[in-house]
């Protein structure tokens, strides 16, 4: 696995044509950072000239922002951009939805503007330009559902993308009763990660969980690190971790590439 | 002597129209309570908008049956309403179908035999809704903010519908010139045979009852709009116009924040510095905590919403009970501003400080927290109303306000500010997942 870092490739006179923004979860999350390497791999295989900010990588403050601390979002978003624009980054891809809708839509306002791409679009790219394929036989006839993360579909209107690759691993893809813009969140949103439900019923992602059990999936594709780890805390509340996996699509593509 | 019943109808007809707009104005100055907020760019697009969602009902029919019905019922409204007009002529010149001789026999019976058509179609939908709303158990009509008002407000819609519907029908089963002409009494016709045995007078005693209770309701159901939900008629239309042009996931950037924080980063400032003199600086209120804090559209959100609850229906959180209802939300602000609107009534035009404010008095922490800012309100709403952003202006208000975010997230956002995540690892173990397989 080769992940070059933006500062020594600078240093080098080199300039990558990518930026992967690894993102809080992507890097220190233990279920998350499998998706990142995951997607480094198809990186590579693909030949894609790419660096990561490593160190000098720092929250995007989406979730303060979300918390309601304006503050401190625009100074991470400050400080991020006085780095990105450092290195005159033009193009981003992350694997979360979150980091991929703050540096999208609210970066540009405060100075940064760069084509940002979430990780499954980015990968279709890959595929229409000819430098990656998918090997459709190692999960062919696997029974799939999709959760959309609200940050990517409703935020974002990026339905088809995550849909695409999917299809393309040679899966029956059921979609659950509630999909795309009407797709119910996971709970994790909105900052509500990093603290506990309100009073009420039952845990979001159990709901969640449960709509996605009643398509009978073998795997529950996600392509976010959040509704991910909600998901997977779902499947073992509903003890049906013998039965379904919950993984992100760069995941399931390396795993049928054999990557 | 013979132009009293005109004098009347004109004095009615004014009166009805002009205590309307009367009350209107008082929405367009509660209204202009808000904040500013730039909604004139891309008119085409917001035109388009306007067309699609609120005339075209574009997103009423993403459920199906209930759409269909209120897509009978709006056409009718509206279609109906072409024969307002000659009601109206016809009451202020005395005259008797006006429109017949100008449209020729034939097609004052076709357009006549339509609306018919349509009043009964109508009635029908809205036998149904009554049905939905009071029998059959769907649960956004039956939760806790729908009690009381609500509810009846819901109902008294409904009724004055199916009177209006009745009275039009009747007015021409009653009009025995008409009925003997045989041309559009489609519906009416049926009913024609309940009247054979009165005497013409009697017949035309009914025919003027019901034309007159007819218009009277009318103008009665138009100024019901001001005390109802069903406002949302008349501002569904600037509503989708002046809606979010943005990608849903885009939160607008505080630019009075923007301003501090690069201040606070600029290396050259001096943060000693004495203010000039003469400028004081008004210290702007982060977030919101009462409706004037708000933006305009945010309030015109408000008096637009038509409490049909599926916002709700789609909220994460108030499908796992708890508190929060996007819907809720909206008609908490909406009571809110209409209190400060009569507060400012009874003051000559000066709102007077009541001890009150949307944030704890109306809306409690505990909901706002609950949100998960997923955005399923927003893309639900027929008629691009925004609860979210409403619940985003409260959190900034309790966070760089009142610091009264949950312990929790303050623990977040000191992770953020310290090591740039949301948890406690160090900045410089970012890269250890390159190196951990």
């Amino acid at each position: 696995m080769n992940v070059p870092i933006m500062a020594e490739m600078i240093a080098k006179g080199e300039q990558p044509e990518l930026l992967f923004w690894v993102g809080a979860a992507g890097s220190y999350d233990d279920r998350a950072k499998k998706i990142s390497r995951a997607f480094v791999k198809i990186l590579n295989s693909a030949n894609v000239n790419f660096a990561v900010l490593g160190t000098e990588e720092s929250s995007t403050g989406d979730a303060a922002k979300r918390a309601g601390n304006e503050f401190l979002f625009q100074m991470q978003a400050l400080m991020n951009i006085e780095i990105l624009n450092g290195y005159e980054v033009k193009k981003i891809v992350t694997c979360d939805p979150h980091s991929f809708n703050t540096l999208k839509n609210e970066y540009p306002g405060l100075g940064g503007n760069y084509e940002v791409y979430h990780h499954t679009q980015f990968i279709q790219n890959l595929i229409s330009e000819g430098r990656l394929k998918i090997d459709d036989t190692i999960l062919k006839g696997k029974r799939v559902t999709f959760h959309d993360p609200c940050y990517l579909g409703r935020a974002n209107e990026v339905y088809e993308s995550p849909r695409d690759l999917i299809r393309r691993l040679g899966v029956n893809l059921t979609e659950m009763k509630r999909n795309k813009e009407s797709a119910l969140c996971c709970g994790a949103g909105g900052a509500q990660m990093f603290k506990d439900a309100e009073k009420g019923d039952k845990e979001i992602n159990i709901l969640r969980t449960e709509e996605a059990l009643e398509t009978k999936p073998q795997i529950i594709a996600t392509g976010c690190p959040y509704c991910n780890t909600m998901m997977t805390d779902g499947i073992k509340f509903k003890e049906k971790e013998s039965e379904v996996i919950v993984k992100d699509i760069a995941e399931l593509i390396a795993d049928a590439n054999q990557l | 002597m013979s132009y009293i019943s005109n004098i009347l109808f004109g004095v009615l007809l004014i009166s009805g129209i002009g205590f309307f707009v009367f009350n209107i104005q008082k929405i367009f100055r509660n209204i202009n309570l808000g904040k500013d907020l730039n909604r004139n760019d891309n008119k085409a697009q917001r035109f388009k908008n306007m067309a699609m969602i609120a005339l075209g009902q574009s997103k009423m029919v993403k459920r199906p049956f209930s759409g269909l019905l209120h897509i009978i019922v709006y056409v009718g409204f509206v279609i109906i309403n072409i024969e307002v007009l000659e009601i109206v002529i016809d009451g202020l010149f005395g005259t008797h179908r006006i429109f017949k001789p100008f449209l020729g026999d034939w097609f004052y019976g076709f357009l006549i035999g339509v609306f018919e058509v349509l009043a009964a179609l109508v009635f029908v939908a809205v036998i149904i809704f009554w049905l939905r709303r009071n029998v059959s158990n769907i649960k956004r009509f039956l939760s806790k903010e729908m009690e009381g008002w609500p509810k009846k407000d819901g109902n008294l819609i409904l009724y004055f519908e199916m009177v209006l519907m009745s009275l039009f029908i009747i007015m021409n089963a009653t009009d025995s010139p008409f009925q003997e002409a045989g041309i559009g009494n489609v519906i009416s016709q049926f009913l024609a045979p309940f009247f054979e045995g009165y005497t013409p007078e009697n017949l035309h005693i009914i025919e003027r009852t019901a034309w007159w209770i007819h218009i009277t309701g009318i103008l009665i159901f138009l100024n019901y709009l001001f005390y109802s939900k069903h406002l949302h008629i008349l501002l569904a239309f600037p509503n989708t116009y002046f809606g979010n042009l943005n990608p849903k996931g885009q939160f607008a950037n505080s630019e009075a924040v923007t301003k501090e924080v690069r201040l606070m980063m600029d290396p050259s400032a001096d943060p000693y510095a004495i203010p000039e003199e003469g400028i004081e600086e008004v210290p702007e209120k982060f977030g919101a905590s009462d409706v004037a804090d708000l933006s305009w559209v945010q309030l015109l959100n408000a008096y637009t919403c038509t409490e049909c609850g599926r916002c709700t229906s789609a909220c994460p959180a108030s499908l796992t009970g708890k508190e929060l209802s996007p819907r809720n939300i909206m008609m908490k602000t909406r009571d809110r501003l209409e209190e400060v609107g009569r507060n400012i009534d009874n003051n000559n035009g000066t709102f007077k400080d009541d001890g009150k404010q949307l944030l704890n008095d109306y809306i409690t922490p505990e909901e706002l927290w609950a949100c998960t800012s997923c955005n399923a309100c927003v893309e639900e709403c027929p008629i691009s109303i925004d609860p979210l952003s409403i619940i985003m202006d409260m959190r900034k208000y309790l966070v760089m306000e009142q610091s009264a975010a949950p312990q929790e997230l303050n623990m977040m956002m000191t992770n953020v500010e310290n090591n740039g995540a949301p948890w406690q690892y160090n900045q410089q173990d970012r890269l250890n997942w390159v190196k951990e397989e």
